[in-house]
């Protein structure tokens, strides 16, 4: 089975989940990405879903598994690219993807990454996510 | 009917054909206003023709035959007519009833054998008076449903107010089926706009209980999930009395009273500064 490609942008790493997240895969992407994390300090770390048609439990708590993770080894997570129909579907399932930040789109994640206008807004909401555990 | 009887009716229906269709026209007449008499004239005619060629064509008259298909379109397409201009189901059917009054008129009760067709005759008036109002009501019910898909459709605008800033004026009562083509088509917008921010303006939503702001909640998260921000617009000092009354709490989410506020909230967090410019002297 082949393996989530984790790409590196100057301090964030880009990771692109195109494929279902099957039972393996999901813990062998945790562990690439702690190792990346590690081996390149990098401060953030975004994952793109957008080509993720169904989201269920078991991914969205990989998700929030991985933003742990990557807390802990100071690094924040940003997931990007939610379908609408995702979202709702995690919506009526009560999932709200404890401990991760969001943005529609890749480059309004880096722009939230560092700082940027949209970061702003949102901003108690941004500060309970990072100090949750 | 049995092929004896039905062909009596056929003798009956043509030998007092301008008597009966003058009976039954002012016997219709008399039952609906609104309608001008030659138009009337007209559908009972187009009716008695219809019944004729049933008649004809069957050998035996039975309102769910073959041979009765005209006669159902006839009365299927008087029926939808009828409902669609606003008259009631009895005066609908009032228009089909008003044949057995005048066959009463022709017949001769004395007479046993007579007496007898009259209650045959009387029987198939009855199943085409049933099914004229089994179109009716269908015919309504797709005037309903028509009419409520409109209003979803009218009523839910997604409006863009600025770069990276769309609005969502929701106008009347917001129920489940509402608020979830609201939430998909918020959200499928958030997605072609790639804006980070929704402003959502309740306005026109007369009332909030907690049903509603579940379903507005609901919305808001989704937005999150996605990563749009949601301002919550619009909201009335009645609606602040009853939202606070209610304990309903909207957490974290920003609360605005009007639009203009939001809109300016949204502006700022974009990072647009709003400035009025001095007047020029002149």
């Amino acid at each position: 089975m082949q393996r989530v490609p984790v790409l590196r942008l100057g301090d964030v790493l880009l990771v692109s989940i195109q494929v279902d997240l099957a039972d393996e895969l999901a813990p062998w992407l945790q562990e690439d990405l702690a190792d990346e994390i590690v081996a390149t300090g990098a401060r953030a770390v975004l994952i793109d879903i957008s080509a993720l048609e169904v989201v269920d439990s078991f991914t969205g708590r990989t998700l929030s598994t991985i933003a742990a993770v990557s807390r802990v080894l100071d690094a924040e997570t940003v997931v990007v690219g939610m379908r609408p129909a995702v979202a709702i579907t995690l919506v009526e399932l009560g999932l709200t993807l404890h401990g991760v930040r969001t943005a529609l789109t890749v480059e309004l994640g880096l722009a939230v990454l560092h700082g940027g206008p949209t970061a702003s807004l949102a901003a108690p909401a941004a500060d309970d996510l990072r100090a949750s555990p | 009917m049995d092929a004896a009887t039905t062909a009596r009716f056929g003798a009956l229906l043509r030998g007092h054909h301008d008597g009966l269709l003058k009976d039954w026209t002012a016997r219709v007449m008399g039952g609906l206003h609104g309608l001008s008499e030659a138009e009337l004239g007209r559908q009972v005619e187009e009716l008695y023709a219809a019944l004729l060629t049933a008649v004809d064509e069957g050998g035996t008259l039975d309102v769910g035959g073959p041979a009765s298909a005209e006669l159902r379109a006839v009365l299927a397409e008087l029926s939808r007519q009828r409902a669609q201009q606003g008259f009631t189901s009895t005066e609908t059917v009032t228009s089909v009833y008003a044949l057995k009054e005048a066959v009463t008129e022709v017949l001769d009760t004395n007479d046993a054998q007579q007496l007898r067709d009259f209650v045959a005759y009387s029987a198939l008036i009855d199943q085409l008076g049933l099914f004229t109002v089994e179109v009716y009501a269908r015919a309504r019910e797709e005037l309903i449903s028509d009419q409520a898909e409109q209003l979803l459709e009218l009523s839910t605008p997604v409006v863009k107010l600025w770069d990276g800033v769309v609005a969502v004026p929701l106008i009347g009562t917001l129920d489940s089926a509402r608020a979830q083509v609201v939430m998909e088509r918020l959200l499928q917008t958030l997605v072609d706009t790639g804006s980070p921010y929704a402003i959502i303006d309740i306005t026109g939503v007369p009332a909030v209980d907690t049903q509603v702001a579940q379903h507005i909640l609901r919305t808001v998260v989704a937005a999150r999930l996605m990563g749009a921000d949601c301002v919550i617009s619009g909201i009335r000092p009645q609606i602040a009395q009853t939202i606070v009354m209610l304990g309903i709490e909207f957490g974290d989410i920003v609360t605005k009273a009007s639009l203009a506020d939001a809109l300016l909230h949204t502006l700022r967090a974009g990072g647009y500064e709003v400035v009025r410019r001095p007047p020029r002297d002149a």
